[in-house]
C-alpha cells in the first residue's frame, strides 16, 4: 500500500519519530493493564534515549519498570512473564547490549512455542536502538535486526517513518507473538504525519510505498527511507525513483517488493546493517526468485562494509551508509 | 486430584506414590533409550525423587515450576500424565508436545510446568518472570525454579535471583545439589561450603536441606512459599542429593566411585519415606509392594501408550512457529522438491 493511502482519511497529528513511539506505548498501556513496559532506566529517568519520557509519570512502577542492568535476566523475565499471562515491552536501549541476551532470546523466546507444541503464546515485544551517526563508537552503534530476522520463531519491524514508528509499536504489542522493534536512533526527532486514532496499527508483515516511481526501485529501511525520498526528490525529472519501506523485516512483504521490481526492472537495496550475508541478501534473494526476467541490471546494495562503526567522525563517515550512496547505486543501473 | 500434601495420610502415600513413578518412569526411559526406541538423549532423575515430590508437595497445583534437562521427575511431581510424557519420550504426536520437544523440553504451561529446559541456568528468569505476572496481576500463586548445581554458576542465574529479591517477587530458587556439574564435582565448580550461602548477596533466605529426606524438603519449601506469598520475596533452598545414574545415559561415570554412589543408595529417600509411614502404621509392606506393583502397571501402560501412538505427519514440522499466519512458513512448507520443468513444476 502507498504510505498516502495508508494516511488517507485520518486525522493526523505532526510529531517526531520518538513522540511517536512514546504515543503507541501511551496508547497501549492505557488499553490493557496486562502491557508494561521494563528495561534500564526507563521510569523516573525518562529513557537514555528520552523515549518513555513521561510515561512513568503517567502510569506509575507497575506499568513502567526499571530493572537491574542485567540484560540476559530481565529479558528472560519478559519472556517467563509472557508465557504466563501478561504482556511486557522490554527496552534494550542499545541493539549491541543484545548480545548479553541472547542467549533468552535464541534458546527460550523463539523457540518456546514451538517446543511446546503451540502450547504457549509469547507476546513479548523488545525495543531496541540502532544505528551510527553520532559517535557512540562500535559497542552503542551496532544494526543487528539481520540477527534478529534471521532467526525463526522471532519477529523484526524497523520503523523508517514516525506513522510506521507508531503503528508498529502499537502491533507488535498487539501481537502474540514475539516481536523486536529496531529504532534507528539518528531519526528520532525526525517528523512526520501520525494518525491520531488509537487503533491505528501498522501490520506486521506489510511494505510502504512512500514514493511511487517508474524506473528504479529503492527498497530503503530505518534512517535511509527518508534520505532516499530527498534523493528520489533530487533525481526527480531526470530519474523516476519509487522508494518502499519494508517496515517489517521478518516476515518481509515480498509481494510488493516483487511487483515494484516488474515495473521499474531495477532495484537498489539499502540498509544499514552490515552487507555480508544480511537483509540486503535476503531482499534480493527474494527479489531474483519472483522477478528474475524482469530485472534490467544488477541489484545494487547499500549498508555498512563489513565494519563495526568506529568513533571517530571521518571514520564512521566512511562506513555509514547515506543518501548519497543511494543516489550514487541508482546512478549506477538508472 | 488426590490429595498431595504431607499433612494427611492421603497425602503422603501420593507423595510415595509419585516417588515410585518417577523412579519407575526414568527406569524405563533408560531402558528404552538404551534400546533405541527413544531416541535424542535422556537425563534421568533416579535418586532425587525426594526433592521434586516433596518440592511440588508444598506447592498449590496452580503453581508454576521451571524446571531443567533433568526434568521428568518434575514434570510427575507436578502432576503431568506419564502417558502424553512417554510419548512425548517416543516422539509421538500425541506426546504434551506433539513430538517436537522430546525429554528436554516436555511442558505443560496449563498445569504450570513452564519447561524442561536444555540450556543449564536458563529456567531461573523465567520462573522471575512468571513470578512478576503473578505479581502484576494480583494473583495469588508463586513461581519456583528447580536448578542444579552447575547452573548456579551461570550469571543469569544471579540476574534473575537478583531481581525477583529486589522486586520481592513470589519466587523460590530450588537448588539441586547432586554432587556433579555434568562430569564435574560440585567443589571444583564453586568456592562455598553450601550453594544456599549465595543467598546472603541477595539478603534474602538461604537454607540447606537433606534432599534424601521428603520431609526437609517439603518444610524448606512450605516455609519459602509463605514467605514468598506474605509479599516478602524469594527464598534459595538448596537441596543435597545424588544422581545414581550418569549426566546423561551413556555416561561412563569414570568420574565417581562404586563406595560413593553405594553410601548414598544406602540412604535412599523412597526406602528412607517408606519406612517411615510403615512406622507411622499408614503403609505395610504387602500395601507398599501392591502401590509398586500399581505404578508398574501404569508405567507399562504409558510405554504401550507411547509405542501405539502415532508419529506426528511430517507436515507437522510446520506447525507452531507463531501465532500469526506467517507466509515465509507456509511458502517453505510447500516449496517444490523438484524443478519441475519451466513450469515451476508440480511441487511437493
Amino acid at each position: 500500500m502507498t504510505a498516502q493511502a495508508q494516511l488517507e482519511g485520518q486525522e493526523t497529528e505532526t510529531m517526531t519519530v520518538r513522540e511517536a513511539i512514546r504515543q503507541g506505548l501511551r496508547e497501549e498501556l492505557a488499553r490493557d493493564d496486562d502491557v508494561y513496559i521494563m528495561g534500564e532506566d526507563v521510569g523516573a529517568f525518562g529513557g537514555v534515549l528520552e523515549v518513555t519520557g513521561s510515561l512513568y509519570e503517567e502510569f506509575g512502577g507497575e506499568q513502567v519498570r526499571d530493572t537491574p542492568i542485567a540484560e540476559a535476566g530481565y529479558v528472560g523475565a519478559a519472556v517467563g512473564a509472557a508465557a504466563t499471562g501478561t504482556r511486557p515491552v522490554a527496552e534494550l536501549m542499545f541493539s549491541d547490549f543484545m548480545g548479553v541476551s541472547m542467549e533468552q532470546i535464541m534458546n527460550q523466546m523463539a523457540k518456546m512455542r514451538y517446543m511446546f507444541g503451540g502450547k504457549t503464546e509469547m507476546p513479548v515485544t523488545i525495543r531496541a536502538t540502532e544505528g551510527g551517526g553520532m559517535g557512540a563508537a562500535s559497542q552503542h552503534s551496532g544494526t543487528v535486526h539481520t540477527w534478529i530476522a534471521h532467526f525463526p520463531g522471532l519477529m523484526a519491524v524497523a520503523p523508517g517513518t514516525a506513522a510506521s514508528a507508531k503503528g508498529l509499536t502499537k502491533a507488535a504489542i498487539r501481537s502474540d507473538d514475539p516481536v523486536f522493534v529496531f529504532e534507528n536512533k539518528m531519526i528520532y526527532e525526525q517528523k512526520g504525519e501520525v494518525p491520531v486514532d488509537e487503533d491505528f496499527v501498522t501490520p506486521i508483515g506489510e511494505a510502504s510505498v512512500e514514493r511511487e516511481g517508474e524506473d528504479v526501485t529503492v527498497v530503503a529501511t530505518q534512517r535511509l527511507v527518508g534520505e532516499s525520498l530527498d534523493v528520489a526528490e533530487d533525481l526527480a525529472g531526470d530519474v523516476s525513483v519509487e522508494v518502499i519501506d519494508p517496515q517489517s523485516l521478518y516476515p518481509l512483504d515480498t509481494d510488493t517488493i516483487v511487483e515494484s521490481l516488474q515495473k521499474t526492472g531495477r532495484m537498489v537495496v539499502a540498509d544499514e546493517s552490515p552487507l555480508s550475508y544480511g537483509t540486503h541478501a535476503e531482499i534480493i534473494t527474494r527479489a531474483q526468485e519472483e522477478a528474475f526476467f524482469s530485472l534490467d541490471a544488477p541489484i545494487q546494495r547499500v549498508g555498512t562494509p563489513d565494519t563495526h562503526m568506529p568513533f571517530s567522525t571521518p571514520l564512521e563517515q566512511e562506513v555509514l551508509p547515506t543518501g548519497e550512496e543511494v543516489q550514487q547505486a541508482i546512478e549506477r543501473i538508472a | 486430584m488426590a490429595d498431595y500434601t504431607l499433612e494427611t495420610e492421603q497425602g503422603r502415600l501420593e507423595a510415595l506414590r509419585r516417588m515410585l513413578t518417577i523412579r519407575e518412569f526414568d527406569t524405563k526411559a533408560g531402558h528404552y533409550f538404551a534400546d533405541g526406541e527413544i531416541p535424542g538423549f535422556v537425563h534421568l532423575y533416579i535418586g532425587e525423587e525426594a526433592v521434586g515430590v516433596g518440592t511440588c508437595a508444598a506447592l498449590d497445583p496452580d503453581d508454576y515450576i521451571t524446571s531443567t534437562h533433568r526434568g521428568h521427575g518434575h514434570c510427575i511431581a507436578k502432576g503431568l500424565d506419564t502417558k502424553l510424557m512417554m510419548a512425548e519420550l517416543f516422539g509421538k504426536q500425541s506426546g504434551y508436545c506433539n513430538g517436537k520437544g522430546g525429554s528436554m523440553h516436555i511442558a505443560d504451561v496449563d498445569s504450570g510446568m513452564l519447561g524442561a529446559n536444555g540450556i543449564v541456568g536458563a529456567g531461573p528468569p523465567l520462573a522471575t518472570g512468571a513470578a512478576l505476572s503473578i505479581d502484576h496481576q494480583g494473583r495469588d500463586e508463586v513461581a519456583l525454579a528447580f536448578l542444579g548445581d552447575g547452573a548456579t554458576a551461570q550469571g543469569q542465574v544471579h540476574e534473575a535471583v537478583n531481581m525477583a529479591s529486589t522486586w520481592d517477587l513470589p519466587a523460590i530458587f530450588l537448588i539441586e545439589n547432586n554432587q556433579y556439574g555434568e562430569a564435574t564435582p560440585v567443589e571444583d565448580q564453586h568456592n562455598v561450603e553450601h550453594l544456599s550461602d549465595s543467598a546472603q548477596a541477595y539478603d534474602i533466605p538461604g537454607v540447606t536441606v537433606d534432599g534424601m529426606d521428603i520431609t526437609a524438603v517439603y518444610e524448606a519449601v512450605r516455609e519459602a512459599r509463605k514467605r514468598a506469598r506474605d509479599g516478602d520475596g524469594p527464598t534459595l533452598i538448596e537441596a543435597e542429593t545424588y544422581r545414581y545414574h550418569g549426566h546423561y545415559e551413556g555416561d561412563e561415570q569414570n568420574y565417581r566411585t562404586d563406595e560413593e554412589l553405594q553410601m548414598w543408595k544406602d540412604r535412599d529417600a523412597i526406602d528412607a519415606f517408606k519406612e517411615r509411614l510403615i512406622d507411622r502404621g499408614e503403609l505395610t509392606e504387602e500395601s507398599f509392594e501392591e502401590m509398586r506393583a500399581e505404578v508398574e502397571e501404569s508405567i507399562a501402560d504409558a510405554i504401550e501408550f507411547a509405542q501405539d501412538a502415532d508419529l506426528p505427519a511430517r507436515e507437522e514440522a510446520y506447525d507452531d512457529m507463531f501465532n500469526a499466519d506467517v507466509p515465509e512458513i507456509e511458502q517453505f512448507a510447500n516449496r517444490p522438491l523438484t524443478d519441475g520443468g519451466s513450469d515451476g513444476g508440480d511441487g511437493r
